[in-house]
């Protein structure tokens, strides 16, 4: 299979790689995927929550190299959005940013679901008065 | 590589080989199980058989038809000397598949007054398990044997499983995956006793390992030209002529070559190249594959003195001496191989096969699917060299630890997460 340049580039330099702390009030944390499936993320986000908007962003993905360019312009893309702005990112634009083939569409999905499930996680901390220990990941 | 207008290649892909400052050329073809590259030995065999000697082997009347036909018939007696047979014997056709079927359904036809039962095992190439399907359809009772964690069949399994209506086994010499080698004389043995016809798709092991069909008591065995530094599209089909003799009802109608078992002129220049890459095989396995051994487990020891959590898949005992399949815990196998993609392998992920599922013979082996997506399967040959083992080796290390720190579940199992209990939310996908 060939790759389009925008995927190997975000291979190559992945942007936003790491971890936040999950317990932290205004960091939310999505992961999904399953190891099965042969795709897992973690996507998560940094809120402020004067203003909504995602301050920072961080990824790590178990997955080939497509899903590994979702993830990584996922967080690019997030970054300086606000909430309800981010949770208008469709996989669809991710398939024609990458130029993803039809058997990779999955990874897009996924990378839709990884913010969907960030942006969750990080409502649910909202709603609660203080910081959940358990979170919906694990 | 430059071509001028007059000899334009008719693809636009170029593989792009480049010599490096190590004396390495990249990209490094180490996936000998797809296929080899061709022995400048056998081409050279070859190349009369386009041109000056074009004659058909089946033209009686003239030396066209004579030159053609004498290189048909050595070449029958070097496959027959690489496996013990009789030239007699050697039945020619385009390749494993042919023969993998031919040997398959035409002795289901031949013996289906006898019986109606089929065994082979799980793990075998789909050329033979869609084969057994096929039967299936048309009446026949097909047992597919598990394998063991090893990859080896149980032999105590095959000797249940045969019954008073048993009529053919076939059972793979070495697996193209996991390289790993069945016990063929076992299993040969066992066939003798009860009386029935032992098959095996021998493509990967013959040349590599050797193959006697006479102490092995095989009946049927298939061969292919570009397994072993032969050309693609010339197979041939062992099939024993006594002591017991086996008879096939022909696949492929026509004027009746190849004693009547398979019909259509014969691919010369092909069939030359086959008989010289058994002919090199013969001469240098010994020598050879103790070199390809020691490159094999020089990559092994390569990769596995650097990295936790690899596993080896299938038997390091009974196997190829250039196979090498590998799990790289946490790493999925196409990033991997995208990661290393001036190395030509394969993986069993899933993300490189046409069907989204990951390798049915990792499964068998009862490889998680988590695992069998973080398969690569390394191939060595007779050109492979110690130079290029230890790049592979360094650039496969540095991209797996590379892809380690991208992955979360690394992350998380050095959090100490067991990855098991996780409730993975994957389920829609």
């Amino acid at each position: 299979m060939s790759y389009s340049d925008k995927v190997i580039d975000h291979y190559n330099n992945p942007r936003n790689v790491g971890s936040m702390d999950k317990k932290d009030a205004d960091v939310g944390t999505g992961l999904v995927g399953a190891p099965e499936c042969g795709d897992v993320m973690k996507l998560q986000i940094k809120v402020n929550p004067q203003t909504n908007i995602i301050e920072d962003a961080k990824f790590k993905t178990f997955g080939c190299g497509s899903a590994i360019a979702s993830s990584s312009l996922a967080t690019e893309w997030v970054k300086g959005k606000t909430i309800d702005q981010a949770l208008e990112i469709k996989n669809t634009e991710i398939v024609k940013e990458l130029a993803l083939p039809p058997v990779k569409i999955h990874c897009s999905v996924l990378a839709e679901d990884a913010i969907r499930a960030a942006i969750g996680d990080w409502k649910k901390k909202q709603e609660t008065a203080k910081p959940v220990e358990a979170q919906a990941a694990q | 590589m430059s071509t001028n207008a007059k000899t334009a290649t008719p693809s636009s892909q170029d593989i792009g080989q480049r010599a490096t400052p190590n004396g390495i050329k990249l990209p490094i073809y180490m996936d000998n199980h797809a296929t080899t590259p061709m022995d400048p030995r056998v081409l050279e065999e070859m190349l009369p058989y386009f041109m000056e000697k074009f004659g058909n082997a089946a033209s009686r009347n003239h030396p066209f038809g004579w030159a053609a036909e004498e290189a048909v018939e050595l070449s029958r007696e070097r496959i027959a000397k690489l496996i013990g047979a009789t030239a007699k014997e050697i039945i020619f056709t385009s390749g494993a598949t042919e023969s993998n079927n031919l040997a398959i359904k035409g002795v289901a036809e031949m013996y289906r007054e006898k019986g109606n039962h089929i065994i082979t095992a799980v793990t075998e190439h789909k050329a033979v398990l869609d084969t057994c399907k096929h039967l299936e359809k048309l009446g026949f009772r097909v047992t597919y044997m598990p394998v063991q964690k090893d990859g080896l069949v149980d032999l105590d399994d095959l000797k249940r499983a045969i019954d008073d209506k048993t009529i053919l086994v076939t059972i793979m010499a070495a697996n193209n995956e996991i390289g790993v080698l069945q016990p063929v004389a076992e299993i040969g043995k066992l066939c003798r006793d009860r009386g029935v016809v032992f098959h095996t798709d021998a493509v990967q092991a013959i040349g590599k390992v050797p193959i006697d069909v006479n102490k092995m008591n095989i009946d049927v065995a298939s061969i292919t030209g570009h397994k072993l530094y032969g050309p693609k599209g010339a197979g041939a089909l062992y099939v024993r002529r006594k002591n017991p003799r086996v008879q096939l009802v022909a696949q492929i109608d026509g004027g009746g070559h190849e004693r009547g078992m398979r019909s259509g002129t014969l691919n010369v220049p092909g069939i030359a190249g086959l008989g010289k890459a058994c002919a090199i095989a013969h001469e240098e396995m010994p020598q050879e594959s103790c070199k390809i051994a020691g490159l094999r487990n020089r990559l092994k020891d390569s990769i596995m003195s650097r990295l936790d959590e690899v596993y080896i898949n299938g038997s390091m005992e009974h196997r190829l001496p250039g196979n090498l399949n590998i799990s790289f815990a946490y790493v999925e196998g196409e990033s991997l191989l995208m990661g290393i993609n001036d190395i030509a392998v394969s993986s069993g992920s899933a993300c490189t096969s046409a069907t989204l599922e990951p390798s049915y013979v990792l499964k068998a082996l009862g490889t998680g699917d988590d695992l069998a997506h973080s398969s690569i399967r390394f191939g060595i040959g007779r050109f492979n060299t110690e130079a290029e083992i230890d790049y592979v080796g360094d650039r496969v290390v540095e991209t797996v630890l590379r892809l380690r720190e991208l992955s979360p579940l690394y992350e998380m199992a050095k959090e100490g997460v067991d990855l098991k209990s996780v409730k993975w939310a994957a389920e829609a996908h």
